[in-house]
């Protein structure tokens, strides 16, 4: 079944006395397990289309089904809790509280899905220990590298087992070396069976994913299969 | 139903957790806006217990004049519209209190009573202003008052017109520091007296020329023998009723015997009046009913600018977390979610800035126990809490909906 089904949606913004077209007419299928990179030069619409996939927002026109619901005429309470559920983000600028530790950020979502505290802290141990952070959990991001704010916002979307995991240019404000390690993350998560919607505007992120859609003036200019997906390697640490 | 319940309790509880977070992490900033309801609820909080201090005072001092005693005098308490006519009646005489007491049959007692303002001294020691009152034995059947030592003048003393006095208590312990004044001589202008009783604590300063604490008492003729000149004075007549429900039928009488006395023909005004504690009453309710409107206005107003406050800084804490907003939103806040963060946060500020003021309140009022007998009444306490509550939440909601009703994507957008 597809997780993500969307049909001849469009998104018309007023500014001012003008129409801005950002989302023409676009369709398109997401499968379970799937791996998509959707890249566009800026003002492509790949951020509306984002918002989009992310229930953030309602198309104008067109019809969106998520796992097999129609989200395009949801309630504000409906589509928050869809986002709670079933959609895990990751930010490029991380978006992490920065004066609560690492623990509470993660387990923030779990609060608003009204899990018990006990529960919710151990799922968000978890989670921290899985994205390699076992030791840093009472660190607050500002005493935190790039790199592991970017693992602890992973850790976060990850915590309420969503059904897509969203990703808006994860390494956007990290340097190469590390963002590769996010990519490394992602690919393990991805291997876990998880479904991965990744936007991006660099070919070599892109090239992570088994799918890229490319975006141009609102519609959808190209969508193909990677023949041969960039599997990155965890580097062997010098002892 | 009861899944629904917890669920309230659940985001109650975790709300305020959150709340209590962003306290936490903006202390000094929390601090200042409390601070504006620390002043609100502490000067509310203490007016109203000001307030009843200044009425106990003067309840308690009011019970010793004693509800069921009238006054009849030349002069009415608090109308004074007529000042010359009242000026220009006719004295009331001893001779007129004789008749008096002679015709009225439903007073259980009746005094004279004449007062002259006198310098009292004990060797070097003197207090200026002493109101002299000068009466008979009688007097003391009239008022509701206690000794501390000693007894009132006898009617032997009184006929005798001897030198003999009693004391309030607030002369006899600036006159005697140490307590002994019993049977010791003061001097009254230029006479000595043997001092026969100290009278109790009464009254409080809140019945000015009414209170007895600064009065000394002595026999009629004395006054009229060394101070005042008996054809020139006109004296008061203390009549008692039996008990408060005769007072008015008391009254009658009283004003019909009066009548008499003074020969009135039946389309002449009465020319005397006829006062009653009631009276004082009246007007100390009229002036304390004007401080409390104005107390409570000016204090409301101190705790008005403080929501102000409140409101003021949510605004700002709600704009300066838009990116905050956005992502609670992002991931699974819902629009009431936000909406009961930002209020239980503003309330949870007022609560703790209506805890402190009202501590602060209760350290002050021991203070003002000090003037006025008073204390924080457990009303009090939960119209502060109360109060602080309600500030708290319609302060905080209407930067609360403006961060409800935040478009998560434009929040998140915001730098």
């Amino acid at each position: 079944m597809n997780i993500i089904h969307i049909e001849h949606i469009a998104k018309i913004y007023q500014v001012g006395s003008e129409q801005v077209h950002a989302l023409r007419d676009v369709s398109l299928k997401i499968d379970k397990n799937e791996y998509v990179a959707i890249m566009g030069p800026s003002g492509s619409g790949k951020s509306t289309l984002m918002n989009m996939l992310g229930c953030l927002d309602t198309p104008t026109s067109g019809k969106y089904d998520f796992t097999g619901r129609s989200v395009s005429d949801m309630s504000d309470n409906d589509l928050a809790k869809i986002r709670n559920k079933e959609i895990g983000f990751v930010f490029q600028t991380f978006n992490l509280l920065s004066r609560s530790d690492a623990l509470h950020n993660v387990e923030l979502p779990l609060i608003y899905a009204g899990v018990p505290a006990a529960e919710r802290r151990e799922r968000a141990e978890i989670a921290l220990t899985d994205v390699g952070l076992k030791e840093r959990m009472h660190h607050k991001p500002n005493e935190l590298s790039g790199g592991q704010r970017q693992r602890v916002a992973v850790a976060r979307a990850l915590v309420t087992r969503p059904s897509i995991i969203l990703a808006d240019e994860p390494t956007g404000n990290l340097d190469s070396k590390t963002g590769e390690e996010i990519m490394i993350l992602f690919n393990e998560i991805y291997e876990k069976g998880n479904t991965i919607i990744l936007v991006t505007h660099e070919e070599y992120i892109a090239e992570h994913a088994g799918r890229i859609i490319r975006l141009k003036d609102g519609l959808i200019e190209n969508d193909e299969r990677v023949k041969k997906r960039f599997i990155p390697k965890p580097r062997v640490e010098a002892v | 139903m009861n899944l629904n319940m917890t669920n309230i309790w659940f985001e109650i509880k975790e709300g305020m957790f959150i709340a209590l977070r962003a306290i936490r992490a903006n202390k000094v900033r929390s601090i200042l806006t409390m601070l504006g309801i620390v002043i609100g609820i502490t000067s509310v909080v203490l007016m109203t217990t000001a307030i009843r201090g200044i009425d106990n005072a003067f309840q308690q001092g009011i019970s010793s004049l004693g509800s069921d005693v009238l006054y009849i005098s030349k002069w009415p308490w608090f109308e004074h519209e007529d000042f010359w006519k009242i000026r220009n009646r006719r004295n009331i005489t001893m001779e007129d209190f004789e008749k008096f007491k002679e015709l009225a049959k439903m007073p259980i007692a009746v005094a004279p009573m004449v007062t002259s303002m006198r310098t009292v001294k004990n060797g070097s020691i003197s207090m200026d202003n002493v109101i002299l009152t000068g009466s008979n034995a009688d007097y003391i059947k009239t008022t509701n008052f206690t000794f501390d030592v000693g007894r009132f003048f006898s009617e032997t003393e009184s006929k005798s017109s001897r030198n003999v006095a009693v004391l309030g208590s607030e002369v006899a312990s600036t006159l005697f520091p140490r307590g002994d004044a019993l049977d010791k001589e003061i001097k009254i202008g230029n006479e000595i007296f043997k001092v026969v009783g100290v009278l109790a604590k009464q009254g409080s300063f809140l019945l000015g020329s009414f209170n007895p604490d600064n009065d000394v008492y002595v026999p009629i003729g004395t006054i009229f023998k060394y101070f005042n000149s008996r054809w020139a004075s006109s004296i008061t007549i203390n009549v008692r009723a039996d008990g408060t429900a005769m007072v008015s039928k008391t009254k009658d009488e009283a004003e019909g015997v009066m009548r008499k006395v003074r020969g009135l023909l039946y389309n002449e005004q009465d020319d005397f009046a006829i006062n009653q504690q009631e009276a004082l009453q009246q007007n100390f309710n009229s002036v304390v009913g004007v401080i409390q409107i104005a107390g409570l206005f000016i204090t409301g107003l101190a705790l008005f600018v403080g929501a102000i406050g409140i409101m003021n800084i949510m605004f700002v804490s709600v704009r300066e977390r838009t990116k905050e907003i956005g992502l609670r939103k992002a991931i699974g806040a819902k629009r009431r979610t936000i909406l009961s963060q930002f209020i239980m946060e503003s309330s949870a500020i007022c609560l703790m800035g209506g805890l402190v003021g009202l501590l602060l309140a209760v350290i002050l009022s021991i203070i003002v126990n000090k003037f006025l007998p008073t204390s924080v009444s457990y009303s009090a306490v939960l119209i502060a809490i109360f109060v602080s509550l309600i500030t708290g939440i319609l302060a905080g909601f209407a930067p609360a909906y403006t961060a409800a009703k935040m478009d998560p994507v434009e929040a998140l957008r915001f730098e």
